[in-house]
């Protein structure tokens, strides 16, 4: 097959004597494309090596779909060197882990979606680094992105996991019983939230997903959403359709989410289409909600102010555990398996997708010297109270755990409810002028 | 913004009605022209290098409306984009263009010799003159598409030609990537430098992936000649001084124009260009001459008179803030420039600047001695 030579315009034109399909070629070729169908017959042209390459590929892979990756064949036409990114300002997952060897591995494959190497690292080229975090550099745009681009992601993966190994398997424990304590102070815990994403199975994501089915993941959402009762029971709020009067009540309650400013997500493509698809679902008494179609397909979220850690958790394991029964009913499981976990947009949110945190108020704790140490050992991390990559304000972190993957639910929680218990009485001593050297902890 | 949809294969799957943008809230060209019929015919097609419908339409979809200016709402990918997906683009261009038709031809000229005056604005009031146009060199994709290797390639060929011209127009390349810290004040102070766009408009189409890579600035020893290398189109060169010598600043721009095309041509790269089109660039506003015009100028009267955009229309002229395109105006001081792009010629459109321009100063003048300009009103160009 003369694919290869097709595609590098220095060589003479292939000899496509022994190719059924030319007449077929052209024939589509002129349909479609008049302007590519003159220049076919040139030798000394770029484009007739790409058209008639694609419609090669395009009989080979898939008669069905008219787009064979066309682009990242046609960038095919430049060598691996040509193409690879310059990374040697950047500081994230991705820069550290993808060498020219690996790129030209990987740059022509893709998955069944279309979802291309290329597309995987967008969001790392344009975004150097962070200054608060180490940033992962790269997103899913299906679920196979995990399997087809397993090169690049197992090392980052392992690098963002703690070591996490390619044949390690996940454990997944959403029984809140199973968590100890989890009532904090609440003069110094201010609020306390529980959040994970969900992928629904057979849809790309965020970052690929189409209009059609962004909206079709909405429409399920709304209809599985529709059916939950008692304490559950609640509304959905599109946000293309939101009165200003629903949009200031949503501002308020702290439940609403705008379109992303930060260059990390919009350089991933999730902004697309904005706010088509988008909306808020909460329960009538405002601590519990889901975000449809924002960073991940569902974001569902449990919370409330003051240091009730344990009825957040609670309030979180049931409801998620009722969505999701609902959702399998219809036929969508989760995407989901042993190795990762649920499946999520972002590497970092692998495992069990949750963000379990508090804010918390450590005036005196976080100018110390030894803040960020103890925070390491307890497998915290802090935050600005407007989410992640914002600064503090005040004097008041969000505390949350590190780890997603390779830890359960109920254990991730459990790392906060008793890091920050011991964060707390840190600050009280600090507060009468005690030393807390005694109380740091071992490595967790 | 990545180009996600490129090689979205399952969209199809999706009916036409489901995939189709909700525009009810839109106000572009774009969103004017296209209707679910119009979607459902084009959404399969694809150019060559693999641009469809939905990478053409994406910023216009992402921005509904812009406050100052009727936004166009959709960039090309490539050449071919704006054949295969005439159907669209031929009505938005006709919108766009003052009635311009698929069967109409535009014409060319870039001798400055056919201006007639324009070296005496008087620079009490026209700060500084310019004149930009666009090129993209055919055989490569565009901003919104092209990948790494090919805006690198441009890089290298741009480089190549810049570099053997001389005289006035001597200068050198400054990537963006490699620019030290003084390098890069220097070329602020000038005004030269351009940075990773913010403007929804532009980052919305993908032109930012991948910033700064294979981006730079080149201008000459003078300061006066300059060409950016992939920012919104593959190249822009630009003539600029300060004062009012729009003829001096045109002369640069056709002489320096025409040796780079020269150059390229020696090298086997022509410039995108056809009879019906023009000058083929990113976005459709921009193609025929590609060209803008213009002058900073100080218009406080005038431009608080109620009949300011009457008489910006009637001379064909647009207003836009001294930061460019979607910035508003900062003390009375305007960027005024030609509105047209494409059924005109160069010098024409220049003609038209040069001529309108010393229209609007003499309407300042009246207005700042209290007198009317009812008498100096323009009839309709």
């Amino acid at each position: 097959m003369a694919n290869n030579a097709a595609l590098d315009s220095r060589q003479s034109a292939p000899d496509w004597s022994g190719c059924e399909i030319k007449s077929d070629c052209a024939t589509r070729a002129k349909a479609n494309y008049p302007a590519a169908a003159e220049s076919i017959a040139r030798s000394d042209d770029l484009i007739p090596r790409t058209v008639t390459s694609f419609f090669c590929a395009d009989r080979v892979r898939n008669a069905i779909m008219p787009f064979g990756n066309t682009h990242n064949n046609f960038k095919m036409n430049f060598s691996s060197d040509e193409e690879f990114p310059d990374l040697t300002k950047h500081n994230n997952h991705m820069a550290k882990v993808l060498t020219k060897e690996m790129y030209a591995k990987l740059r022509d494959k893709q998955t069944p979606s279309g979802y291309t190497l290329d597309d995987v690292i967008q969001t790392g080229v344009d975004n150097p680094g962070h200054p608060f975090i180490m940033t992962v550099g790269c997103v899913a745009g299906d679920e196979e992105t995990y399997e087809v681009f397993k090169d690049l992601l197992d090392p980052i993966i392992s690098d963002r996991h703690s070591g996490y190994k390619a044949t390690d398997k996940h454990r997944t424990d959403l029984n809140f019983e199973n968590l100890k304590g989890g009532d904090l102070d609440p003069e110094y815990v201010l609020s306390s939230r529980v959040r994970t994403g969900r992928s629904i199975k057979g849809y790309t994501l965020p970052p690929h997903n189409s209009r059609g089915e962004r909206r079709a993941v909405e429409d399920l959402s709304v209809q599985a959403l529709a059916s939950l009762d008692g304490e559950f029971k609640g509304k959905y709020y599109p946000l293309k359709s939101m009165t200003d009067k629903e949009q200031e009540q949503l501002i308020e309650d702290h439940f609403l989410f705008d379109k992303p400013v930060s260059p990390l997500l919009i350089a991933a493509g999730m902004a697309r289409d904005w706010p088509d698809g988008r909306g808020i679902w909460h329960n009538e008494d405002k601590t519990f909600l889901v975000w449809v179609n924002e960073e991940d397909h569902l974001r569902v979220i449990s919370m409330q102010k003051g240091g009730n850690m344990k009825e957040v958790f609670r309030r979180f394991c049931v409801g998620l555990q009722k969505i999701e029964e609902i959702f399998k009913k219809n036929n969508h499981g989760f995407m989901w398996n042993e190795h990762l976990g649920y499946v999520l947009t972002c590497p970092s949110n692998l495992g069990t997708g949750l963000r379990g945190g508090v804010h918390v108020k450590l005036p005196k704790l976080s100018t110390h010297a030894k803040f960020e140490e103890i925070l390491t050992r307890l497998r915290l991390q802090k935050r600005g109270t407007g989410g992640v990559d914002t600064a503090s304000v005040g004097g008041i972190f969000d505390i949350s755990n590190t780890d997603r993957l390779g830890s359960s639910e109920v254990e991730q929680v459990q790392a906060v409810v008793d890091g920050v218990k011991l964060m707390v009485e840190m600050e009280k001593k600090l507060e009468k002028g005690e030393s807390i050297d005694s109380m740091i902890p071992a490595q967790k | 913004m990545p180009f996600g949809n490129t090689h979205n294969q399952l969209k199809l799957k999706y009916t036409a009605d489901q995939e189709y943008p909700d525009l009810s809230k839109h106000n572009n060209h774009m969103s004017k022209v296209l209707t679910p019929v119009m979607y459902a015919h084009l959404r399969d097609k694809q150019t060559p290098s693999g641009f469809t419908l939905d990478d053409v339409i994406q910023t216009g979809v992402d921005n509904p409306g812009h406050p100052f200016i009727m936004t166009v709402g959709c960039v090309a990918g490539d050449e071919e984009t704006y054949e295969v997906f005439k159907e669209l683009l031929d009505p938005v261009i006709q919108d766009r263009h003052g009635g311009y038709k698929p069967t109409d031809k535009h014409k060319t000229d870039l001798n400055p010799d056919h201006l007639k005056g324009g070296d005496d604005l008087d620079p009490n009031y026209v700060l500084s003159s310019r004149v930009r146009t666009g090129r993209s060199i055919r055989g490569f994709c565009l901003p919104p598409h092209c990948s790494r290797g090919e805006r690198r390639a441009i890089e290298t060929l741009s480089n190549d030609a810049l570099r053997s011209l001389s005289g006035d127009l001597k200068g050198k390349y400054y990537a963006l990537k490699d620019m030290t810290d003084e390098e890069q004040q220097q070329l602020i102070d000038d005004h030269f430098l351009f940075d990773k766009p913010v403007s929804p408009l532009l980052l919305a189409s993908g032109m930012g992936r991948d910033w700064p890579d294979g981006r730079g600035i080149w201008h000459n020893d003078n300061k006066t000649f300059l060409v950016w290398v992939n920012e919104e189109d593959h190249l822009r060169v630009i003539s600029m001084q300060k004062g009012g010598n729009m003829k001096e600043v045109f002369n640069r721009f056709c002489t320096g124009l025409t040796k780079i095309e020269t150059l390229f041509k020696q090298k086997g790269h022509s410039f995108m260009w056809n009879e019906h089109l023009g000058y083929v660039l990113t976005c459709p506003s921009n193609l025929g001459t590609g060209l803008r015009g213009g002058v900073h100028v100080k218009l406080p009267n005038l431009s608080k008179h109620d009949k300011f955009g009457e008489v910006l229309k009637r001379l064909r002229l647009q207003k836009r803030g001294t930061g460019g395109v979607d910035t508003a105006a900062v003390g009375g001081v305007f960027d005024i420039s030609n509105a047209d792009r494409l059924g005109f010629s160069e010098v024409e459109l220049v003609q038209m600047v040069v001529d309108g321009v010393k229209l609007l100063v003499d309407m300042e003048k009246r207005l700042e001695k209290g007198q009317s300009i009812d008498g100096l009103m323009p009839a309709q160009k």
